[in-house]
């Protein structure tokens, strides 16, 4: 048993650990980013001039079917993009510092401390030959300073009790006991904490969550949203919410960016676009969910299916499924902004 | 009342545990897996009921119980007056042609040697319902119905979409003409837009083909819109059952009144207090005494740990009950309970 005045001072304000002032504008601030993987069947362009900021302190949802591109917009952000993947434009930049330029082992001092991610299926992005002890230590003593400056005998021990710490903070019953367990010994709910607590444990300035709670019961669910609604409002965290469930983001997202095939294709504060959405697809989405807050609301499918992303002609890529197209869709659609920092990629956006 | 379809008796469901082999040398007795525990309910004829629950509560279980796709330990079924559990293997098999299930993983649930045609005949050839001809008509009908074109007939799983894969395993299910159809989870692997159009075509049928749905989900929205009564379980047994609307707007179980109140609500305007259940799902091996429920129970009293409480009556005419002891009292000074329990 460890004295609990051995414990590392965890729970000082957000911004101890950064020494830099805070600067004006978004935290996260990407422009004109595109990745594309060769395939055999030719160049799959995954994501295309996509533009979006996550402002300090604000939770934005990232709203897409699979395939939109979501999840690979923030892989390209965190620098995850390995061959065949490449990102071929575009600049992701963290405060001012362009993270597309940066070496490997300077955006890898960047992860954990500045930006953590947490993927969707926790039980393949944990290793499952390792204790979540061995897995989380690594993280703390990788990434948290506070642990690094101790003297190298004690750091070991400082690094456990910071993983006690978060296993506690997320909510995990008896942390100190299952600490040592594997992670095929939680449940799935359990092992999303788990991936949160090793995305908290440097304190991150910037948490994106990749789809945290899809493949969770709706009662687990409510828990790990609760969860990082709690953390963000402690240490003022931005958070990026990745999903394709509307009525997540309703909930508790600040603002929203829907993509469709790629590209983003409307943002806007939640609450505006979601009483107001003027993107087809953005309506089309809303319209096709069952709504739990009025079952007797028809549901209207957007019929056809997402278009291929191998060599994408350069008209509006929601065409073919959209009821408002016209011959002048044709062409390439520039993004519409109108107030009140809401755009759309659509002619009609405005009307 | 409408005539029931099925009726569901006192079933139950156990798994027996293989034993380790220091349990079989120590002779210690079988663990079971409590799945499905003295369920009853029943499906009207022309109806869609939605049976809800987390994982592991054991709803995909009674689903298949029904269709003795697994034998049940106990209790009865009464599929239109015939007693599905006493029947011969070669009477259930002519049975099934009118009780089918649609399964939710649309990959793992066809094969991937046969055409799509192939997979689609295959029910009608087992029941030997139709000559070749008929049955390559009757085939092409429901895959036509489904919304796949005659050029796709001939090929493989593999080369067709999760939405598409799901329509395919929607004609083989309806191919038969049944009356009955377990639907489980059918559209939990799909993307939101698919989703919307499987479950259109999913009430189509119905309305066109005069279809009883059993209708296997965790997604409260998606029931709430499809399900014209709800079952909720809990660790194996139905804990709540009433009209959609009634269940959703005014669940009054504590369990079902948690589960509401997780659902996240693109209203801002309908959204209510959540309630957070403390803890997780008991193991189903070794359910806690009493109800179920009295573990993670915001409302738990004292007996609740000892006594399982009985299905209690919601409203004046019965059709929506609870089983839960905040009501047994109530019911015996108010028979409505209505007002009471609203508070």
């Amino acid at each position: 048993m460890m004295p609990p005045t051995a414990m590392p001072q965890t729970l000082a304000p957000p911004d101890a650990g950064h020494d830099e002032p805070l600067l004006e504008g978004p935290l996260l601030s990407v422009r004109g980013l595109s990745t594309c993987f060769a395939t055999a069947d030719g160049v799959l362009r995954a994501i295309e001039a996509i533009d979006l900021d996550v402002m300090r302190g604000e939770c934005l949802g990232v709203v897409g079917e699979s395939g939109s591109g979501k999840s690979v917009t923030f892989a390209s952000v965190m620098g995850l993009i390995k061959p065949p993947g490449k990102i071929t434009a575009g600049s992701v930049r963290l405060d001012g510092v362009e993270l597309t330029q940066l070496s490997a082992v300077a955006l890898r001092r960047l992860r954990g401390r500045q930006i953590a991610m947490t993927l969707q299926d926790a039980l393949t992005a944990l290793n499952p030959v390792l204790t979540i002890e061995t897995q989380l230590c690594e993280v703390i003593r990788a990434h948290d300073d506070d642990v690094a400056r101790l003297p190298r005998p004690q750091r070991a021990r400082a690094a456990r009790g910071r993983a006690v710490e978060m296993m506690a903070l997320v909510g995990i019953p008896s942390p100190r006991q299952r600490l040592g367990d594997y992670p095929h010994q939680f449940s799935g709910g359990m092992r999303q904490r788990i991936m949160m607590a090793i995305a908290l444990a440097c304190r991150p300035r910037l948490l994106i969550a990749d789809e945290p709670t899809t493949a969770l019961d709706v009662t687990v669910q409510a828990q790990v949203l609760e969860l990082i609604a709690e953390q963000r409002a402690r240490w003022g965290m931005s958070v990026v919410l990745i999903t394709h469930d509307l009525a997540v983001v309703a909930e508790r997202c600040d603002r929203i960016v829907v993509m469709y095939a790629g590209q983003v294709v409307e943002t806007g504060r939640t609450a505006d676009v979601i009483a107001d959405p003027r993107h087809p697809y953005t309506r089309g989405l809303l319209a096709s969910i069952p709504r739990a807050d009025d079952p007797s609301l028809p549901i209207r499918p957007i019929q056809g299916t997402v278009p291929s992303l191998i060599d994408p002609p350069a008209q509006c890529r929601f065409y073919a499924r959209c009821e408002r197209r016209e011959a002048a869709c044709l062409a390439a659609i520039p993004v519409m902004s109108f107030g009140d920092g809401r755009s759309a990629r659509c002619l009609f956006a405005e009307a | 009342m409408r005539p029931a379809l099925l009726t569901v008796r006192g079933l139950v469901k156990h798994y027996e545990m293989r034993r380790s082999i220091s349990e079989r040398l120590l002779g210690r007795p079988h663990r079971r897996v409590h799945a499905v525990n003295d369920v009853s309910f029943e499906i009207w004829r022309g109806e869609t009921l939605g049976l809800i629950g987390e994982s592991g509560c054991g709803k995909s279980t009674l689903g298949r119980t029904v269709l003795r796709l697994h034998e049940p330990t106990a209790g009865a079924i009464e599929f239109d007056g015939v007693d599905v559990t006493a029947l011969q293997p070669a009477a259930l098999t002519r049975l099934r042609a009118r009780m089918q299930i649609v399964f939710q993983d649309p990959y793992a649930s066809l094969n991937p040697r046969k055409s799509v045609r192939e997979i689609v005949a295959l029910p009608l050839a087992i029941q030997g319902l139709a000559d070749a001809a008929q049955r390559e008509e009757q085939v092409g009908t429901m895959l036509g119905r489904v919304g796949l074109r005659e050029d796709q007939f001939e090929r493989y799983p593999h080369q067709f979409s999760g939405g598409q894969r799901q329509r395919i395993g929607i004609a083989r299910a309806l191919v038969t003409r049944p009356d009955l159809v377990v639907c489980d989870e059918p559209v939990s692997a799909l993307d939101v837009s698919i989703k919307a159009q499987i479950l259109e075509l999913l009430s189509e049928l119905k309305k066109d083909l005069g279809l009883t749905y059993l209708f296997i989900s965790h997604d409260i929205a998606t029931l709430g819109y499809l399900a014209d009564r709800i079952a909720v379980m809990y660790l194996g047994e139905i804990v709540e059952t009433g009209p959609a609307r009634d269940v959703m707007r005014a669940p009054r179980h504590p369990y079902t009144q948690a589960l509401m109140s997780a659902v996240p609500r693109v209203d801002a305007s309908s959204r209510r207090q959540r309630i957070i259940l403390k803890g997780e799902l008991p193991s189903p091996i070794n359910p806690p005494s009493g109800c179920k429920f009295h573990t993670r129970c915001p409302s738990a009293m004292p007996r609740c740990a000892t006594q399982a409480p009985a299905a209690v009556a919601m409203n004046a005419d019965g059709s929506h009950q609870a089983s839960c002891f905040l009501y047994t009292d109530l019911q015996a000074s108010d028979p409505s309970g209505e007002d009471e329990c609203k508070r």
